[in-house]
């Protein structure tokens, strides 16, 4: 088997999320008994993916295990029935040295994907789209400058949930955030209130909104879907109940998109104060 | 391992001066090591009940999703709200979160391990009369009460507008914690209780490395000091350093919320984030603060009941003050997320994963203690290898978390909750649990039961393993941390780790069983019930010890093999 179709193979069996096919939308959301992380759908959430999957974790399940084995070897070999005259061996220069050597090369060997890892997902590249997300209690509100839309989202209520429809309590809202597929998108994130920290796994994106504060991120959804996050630093009583939806629909269904929003959601003044402070252009602090 | 070389004296000279206290004030006014030490036990064990019970009704609410029956019940029963108000609820289920935190970190482990074990072991480890300080040791304990009951008030005033109490998690972060988003007093009395239990460790770290500067018996160089004394001296200082920036951090934010400053409040030219950086500064220490000293009781035990000094002393207190000084610089990486730069996020990065060299050396040198021993497994050491085994686990998942490039998808999630719960509820309390068997006939005199002792082992380890294990995967897929309620595909796995809590409690319930059973049958446990292996200096003492010991201070000469 070669290795790429190896680490598909297991991507998608970590995965076990993917409820798409390749001819249906694929959902960013958790099912049930899963093991592993949400479908990964850009770049730099299948390399966090695959870095996890493939160099965290198999070097954490062998130490994990050599301990165990270790362990269970002493006990085994010197209990006191099998061994009742203990030595009085204190020291032993060559495998102190080995022991603290060898974890040290690990961690290198680790730093370099890591490494290249962290400076993907913190360089921000040209962006085809920006759109401004502001957290505050208890929902998010986005607006693109650009375009000149603002709307709220608001957790759709749970009498509104229709399964049928996809609809999944806790994170489905009344209006998803649409974006074309395959163009870079940079979020510019903040808060009106307390910290809140936005998060769409799928995407491998996740950033704290500051009050006072803009911080950056970005993200190239390579799938068309729809994928959720949630609220992710404790905001007060309904931390729980402000997710994030994003919808990744081809250019063409965006442009129709974009035509209706630019009615529906005009930034104007009946814009929310949230929507408007999301559409101002907001000085960055010391980063 | 050091040896006495000369005869003690085991009788009490005390009636040569003063008649021995008794009766409340023996306890209130306390300048004696071993009963502020008891003193200390129990407190840990009642907070330890109180931190449970707050855990066990959060897990009983997120056994099952969309539960709107125990946090309702629970915020009627103590805030007097209605059942059909869920509101109140989710707020009391975030005042649970935070609770449950500051009383495990604050009024369990740190009262157990440092006060309790630490008061009652250090002296008589190094061959000291008492602490420094003796008076100074009183206060450092009935700081505690005072300040549990602080928090403890701050759950019945208001904080949230129209809720009680504060939910804001342990961290205390503004400006949730500021007026912004607890205008009410809860906070203020959550500040409070900290600046008390903080001035308490203050106080006694200072006791601690003047005792070990200053009073250890003759002969006994700082190299010939049982290393879990070293455990405690190193987790002195972490105290008395990081502990001040953390009384400056909360107490800005009592001027930001009482007396009009902005520190933390950008429309005064303040950052939230300057909080986060004073309290990690503080808060990354305090993780080392809380399992040094469990690493000390570890080397004892491993040594004790493998019949073998530790393997390699030195390497184990290089290792200690390294994991301490180098806990200092590594406390952004709790703070990934909040829009630091890249190359101060790659700094952080590589600090931390520096930290696992020096850990892995501890591990490795408790194995090579055992490997060639000859190891009995009795209950303390049982304990002991479970640890061991566990806070390896716990340890690797704070490797992955280290990268902050997969931190992004981890950060807040129940990844991180599995992490430090693998390293302090299955790593501190199992050895705040070994160190309970190993010194139970020491300070008391009696005998604990093996069966129960072995039984509470393995009915606490399925059940601490069934709670966390599977919030690492919860974790993975995505679930939030200091949530009420979770989409439906989260059920399963919270549904286990559930399982796991009724079974934990089921195992708190054979501890205590087993603690009363001791005391009624009172067997006789002897200067010491551990054999060859035992070869520190309380175990020369009688068991429980004289009120006052080593009037004639114990000359230590050099270990056999060293």
């Amino acid at each position: 088997m070669t290795l790429r179709a190896f680490r598909l193979a297991s991507t998608g069996l970590l995965g076990l999320a993917s409820v798409g096919t390749a001819w249906a939308e694929t959902i960013g959301a958790p099912v049930s008994g899963q093991i592993g992380f949400q479908p990964p759908v850009t770049s730099v959430a299948r390399d966090l993916q695959d870095f996890h999957n493939f160099w965290l974790m198999p070097v954490i399940t062998i130490i994990s295990l050599f301990v165990l084995a270790l362990l269970a070897y002493v006990v085994w070999k010197f209990n006191d029935k099998a061994n009742p005259t203990p030595s009085k061996t204190t020291h032993n220069t060559l495998i102190e040295v080995v022991w603290t050597v060898l974890p040290v090369l690990i961690l290198v060997v680790i730093a370099i994907p890591s490494f290249k890892l962290l400076t993907k997902e913190l360089t921000v590249p040209a962006a085809d789209m920006e759109i401004k997300v502001t957290g505050s209690q208890w929902h998010w509100s986005y607006a693109y400058p650009t375009e000149k839309i603002g709307f709220d989202s608001f957790i759709k209520d749970q009498k509104d949930i229709d399964q049928s429809k996809g609809d999944m309590w806790l994170l489905s809202v009344d209006n998803e955030v649409v974006v074309p597929v395959n163009k870079t998108v940079v979020l510019d994130v903040t808060s009106v209130d307390v910290i809140h920290s936005f998060v769409i796994q799928s995407f491998g994106i996740r950033i704290d909104a500051v009050p006072g504060r803009l911080n950056q991120t970005w993200f190239k959804a390579e799938q068309e879907g729809v994928y959720y996050g949630q609220c992710s630093k404790i905001c007060g009583k309904d931390h729980a109940f402000m997710p994030i939806a994003f919808r990744v629909v081809a250019q063409d269904k965006y442009d129709a998109w974009l035509a209706g929003a630019k009615k529906k959601f005009a930034l104007g003044e009946a814009a929310s104060p949230t929507v408007a402070s999301a559409a101002v252009e907001q000085q960055t602090l010391a980063r | 391992m050091a040896t006495a070389v000369s005869a003690h004296d085991a009788h009490d000279h005390s009636d040569d001066g003063h008649a021995l206290p008794t009766g409340w004030r023996r306890f209130l006014f306390s300048t004696n090591h071993k009963d502020i030490g008891t003193l200390y036990l129990i407190f840990a064990v009642l907070a330890g009940l109180a931190g449970s019970a707050m855990s066990g009704a959060m897990r009983l609410n997120l056994m099952y999703p969309d539960n709107h029956y125990v946090f309702p019940l629970i915020s009627h029963i103590l805030a007097g709200t209605d059942m059909s108000d869920y509101d109140a609820a989710k707020n009391m289920y975030n005042v649970f979160t935070t609770a449950h935190g500051v009383i495990m970190i604050f009024f369990m482990v740190m009262p157990a391990l440092i006060g309790g074990f630490g008061n009652w072991f250090v002296p008589l480890m190094i061959g000291a009369p008492d602490m420094a300080f003796p008076r100074m040791n009183n206060i450092s304990f009935w700081l505690l009460p005072a300040s549990f009951t602080l928090l403890v008030l701050s759950m019945f005033v208001e904080g949230s507008p129209g809720m009680h109490g504060f939910g804001g998690g342990w961290v205390l972060y503004p400006p949730f914690s500021s007026n912004a988003g607890t205008p009410g007093p809860a906070m203020d009395f959550v500040i409070l209780s900290l600046h008390l239990a903080g001035a308490s460790s203050i106080l006694g770290a200072i006791n601690f490395i003047t005792t070990i500067f200053n009073m250890r018996a003759p002969g006994m160089t700082m190299l010939r000091m049982p290393l879990f004394p070293w455990s405690v001296l190193v987790t002195a200082f972490l105290l008395v350093l990081s502990l001040p920036v953390l009384a400056g951090g909360i107490t800005m934010l009592l001027t930001d919320r009482n007396f009009g400053t902005t520190f933390f409040d950008p429309a005064g030219g303040g950052d939230p984030i300057l909080f986060q950086h004073l309290f990690w500064f503080f808060g990354h220490p305090e993780v080392y603060i809380l399992i040094l000293p469990g690493f000390g009781v570890i080397s004892q035990i491993v040594s004790t009941f493998s019949r073998k000094p530790i393997f390699g002393y030195l390497g184990m207190v290089y290792a200690m003050c390294a994991i301490g000084a180098v806990g200092f610089v590594v406390w952004a990486h709790h703070m990934y997320t909040v829009g630091l730069s890249l190359n101060t996020q790659r700094y952080f990065v590589f600090a931390t994963m520096v930290i696992a060299v020096p850990t892995g050396v501890k591990i490795f040198s408790w194995i090579a203690t055992m490997w060639g021993g000859s190891i009995s497994l009795r209950t303390p050491m049982i304990w002991a290898i479970g640890f061991i085994f566990l806070f390896t686990v716990g340890g690797v998942t704070g490797v992955v978390l280290a990268n902050a490039g997969v931190d992004r998808a981890l950060h807040e999630t129940y990844y991180v909750v599995a992490h430090f719960h693998y390293t302090m509820s299955l790593g501190a309390v199992f050895t705040i649990f070994a160190a309970w068997y190993y010194w139970f006939p020491k300070m008391t005199g009696y005998m604990y039961n093996e069966k129960i002792g072995n039984a509470h082992f393995w009915i606490l380890f399925v059940g601490v393993n069934l709670v966390f294990f599977p919030q690492h995967f919860l974790g993975i897929a995505g679930m939030p941390r200091r949530y009420i309620d979770y989409p439906e595909a989260f059920a399963y796995w919270n549904w286990w780790s559930s399982v796991g809590a009724l079974i934990s409690g089921l195992a708190t319930l054979v501890f205590l069983y087993g603690v009363v059973e001791a005391f009624a049958k009172k067997r006789v446990a002897g200067d010491n019930p551990w054999g060859v292996g035992a070869d520190t200096l309380e175990w020369t003492l009688p068991s429980p010890p004289p009120f006052h010991q080593y009037e004639t201070l114990p000359r230590i000469g050099p270990a056999a093999g060293h």
